[in-house]
C-alpha cells in the first residue's frame, strides 16, 4: 500500500484526499476498506522517512491543504519496489496495485512485470518439485513441499488472469 | 552430427482470410539442443500449438527454415515428412490419440512395425516400454478400458518406441487429474534424465516448471526464452520453502 501510494505520487503530486481517490479507483469496491486515516498516517510516516515532501497550499475558502510530492529518494524506492520479485507475503491486492502503479507512472511495463514474476515463481516451483522427488521417502517433507507447490501453482494461474487484464485491447 | 536437435529460422505460419492476415506463428528463431527439456507457455491463441505442429511437420510453414537433426525439413513433401516423423519425432497429445481397436501393446509397437522393425523385436520393445512406464499389466487392454493416466502412459510409450530425436507434447496433462498428472510428470522427468529431448506446450504450471528452459509466446512470437534452473543449493531451497528467505 505504502509503495503504491508513493508510485501514484511519483506520477503527479496530490493531497491526501486525491490520493485516496486514486487508490480506491485502482481497487474498485476493495478500495472502500481504505480509510482516510490510513492514507494520512502513511503519508506523514513517509514524510518523516524522507520519501515524500509536503507543501502547504493556501486556499481561499478553506484551510490550507497539504500537497505531497515524491522526493528523489522516494522515486528510487518506487523503482526498486516495481522490480522486486519477492513474493511469499505478497497479497493479490498488493501485486495488482504494483501493476496499476507501473502503468500509471510509466516506470515499468505491467506485462513485463507479470512475465518476470511468473518466471520467478516457475523457478521456485521447479525447485520445489525437484526437492519433492529427492525427498520421496519423507512423508512430512512431502506434505510441506506439496503445500508450497500448490500455492505456487495457484499464484502462477492467477498471473495468467493478470496478464489477460493487462493485454486486453493490445492483442490483435 | 550437430548437437542441435532442432533449429528454426524465421519460421512463420500466416493465414489469409477476409482480407486479414493472421500471424499464428510469426518469424520464430529457435534452437533446441540435444537432451534439453523445453516448455512453451502463453495465453490461448498465442500460437504455441501451431508452433508445435510446425516443428513436427503436422502443418507447413508459410516462411522460414527448419532443420531437424541436421536435415533441412521445411521443403519436405508430405510423404517425406511422414517417413521422417515415424523415425524422428514422437508425439504426445492432450486427447491421447490412441487407436481404439488396438490393445495398449499393439498401439505402442505400431510405429516400430511401420519403420520395418521385426514383429518379435517390436513386441519386445513395446513391452519393455510399458514395463518402464508402469503399465505392463495393461498391455492387452483396449484404450477404452484404461484410465486417462494409463492412456497417456501408453501414448508416451508409443512416442518413445522408435527412440526419436525429439518428443513433442501438446498439453499432455490437459485431460488428467492431479494424481495422474504427477505420475506423468515423474515419467517425463525420467525420460528426460535418460537423455530424451522434449518440447512441451502447456498451460499447467507443474509441467512448465519441470523443464530446464521456458519459452513464453504472445501473438505468434517468442517474447521470453529463459533457463529455469535457479542454481540455489539444496539448503537454500529448503530455507526458501520454509519461508526463511535470506
Amino acid at each position: 500500500m505504502r509503495e503504491a501510494m508513493l508510485a501514484l505520487l511519483a506520477k503527479e503530486p496530490a493531497h491526501g484526499y486525491e490520493l485516496r481517490q486514486r487508490l480506491t479507483q485502482a481497487l474498485g469496491p476493495i478500495g472502500e476498506v481504505l480509510s482516510p486515516g490510513q492514507v494520512y498516517i502513511t503519508l506523514s510516516r513517509m514524510e518523516r522517512a524522507g520519501l515524500v515532501r509536503g507543501d502547504h497550499v493556501p486556499q481561499s475558502a478553506a484551510p490550507d491543504k497539504k500537497v505531497y510530492e515524491v522526493t528523489a529518494e522516494g522515486r528510487e524506492h518506487v523503482a526498486s519496489w516495481l522490480l522486486d520479485l519477492s513474493w511469499p507475503k505478497v497479497a493479490p491486492v498488493d501485486f495488482h496495485l504494483k501493476l496499476v502503479a507501473a502503468a500509471a507512472t510509466g516506470l515499468a511495463d505491467p506485462v513485463s512485470l507479470i512475465d518476470a514474476q511468473r518466471r520467478d515463481l516457475l523457478r521456485r516451483l521447479r525447485d520445489v518439485q525437484h526437492l519433492a522427488r529427492d525427498a520421496s521417502a519423507d512423508e512430512d517433507a512431502i506434505l510441506i513441499l506439496e503445500g508450497t507447490a500448490l500455492r505456487l501453482q495457484a499464484d502462477i494461474k492467477w498471473l495468467e488472469a493478470c496478464e489477460r487484464r493487462w493485454t486486453t485491447g493490445r492483442s490483435s | 552430427m550437430t548437437s542441435f536437435v532442432l533449429q528454426a529460422k524465421g519460421l512463420s505460419r500466416h493465414y489469409d482470410g477476409d482480407g486479414v492476415r493472421v500471424r499464428a506463428v510469426d518469424s520464430i528463431d529457435l534452437t533446441v539442443e540435444h537432451g534439453e527439456a523445453v516448455s512453451v507457455m502463453g495465453p490461448s491463441g498465442c500460437g504455441k500449438s501451431t508452433l508445435l505442429h510446425l516443428l513436427g511437420g503436422l502443418e507447413r510453414p508459410t516462411a522460414g527454415e527448419l532443420w531437424l537433426g541436421g536435415q533441412r525439413v521445411d521443403q519436405l513433401s508430405q510423404t517425406g515428412w511422414a517417413r521422417l516423423r515415424r523415425r524422428s519425432v514422437g508425439f504426445v497429445f492432450q486427447a491421447f490419440h490412441l487407436v481404439d481397436e488396438l490393445s495398449a501393446v499393439e498401439n505402442v509397437e505400431l510405429p516400430a512395425l511401420l519403420v520395418g522393425v521385426g514383429r518379435r523385436q517390436a513386441r519386445a520393445k513395446a513391452l519393455g516400454l510399458l514395463e518402464r512406464l508402469g503399465v505392463a499389466n495393461r498391455a492387452g487392454y483396449l484404450p477404452d478400458r484404461l484410465s486417462g493416466g494409463e492412456r497417456q502412459r501408453v501414448a508416451l510409450a508409443r512416442a518413445l518406441v522408435n527412440q526419436p530425436l525429439l518428443v513433442l507434447a501438446d498439453e499432455p496433462t490437459g485431460n488428467l487429474d492431479s494424481a495422474a498428472t504427477a505420475e506423468i510428470l515423474r515419467l517425463f522427468a525420467e525420460v528426460h534424465e535418460a537423455g530424451q529431448t522434449l518440447l512441451v506446450v502447456t498451460h499447467d504450471p507443474r509441467v512448465a516448471a519441470s523443464a530446464d528452459r521456458l519459452l513464453t509466446m504472445r501473438d505468434g512470437s517468442i517474447v521470453e526464452d529463459v533457463r529455469l534452473e535457479s542454481g540455489l543449493s539444496r539448503l537454500a531451497l529448503l530455507a526458501q520453502v520454509a519461508g526463511w528467505e535470506p
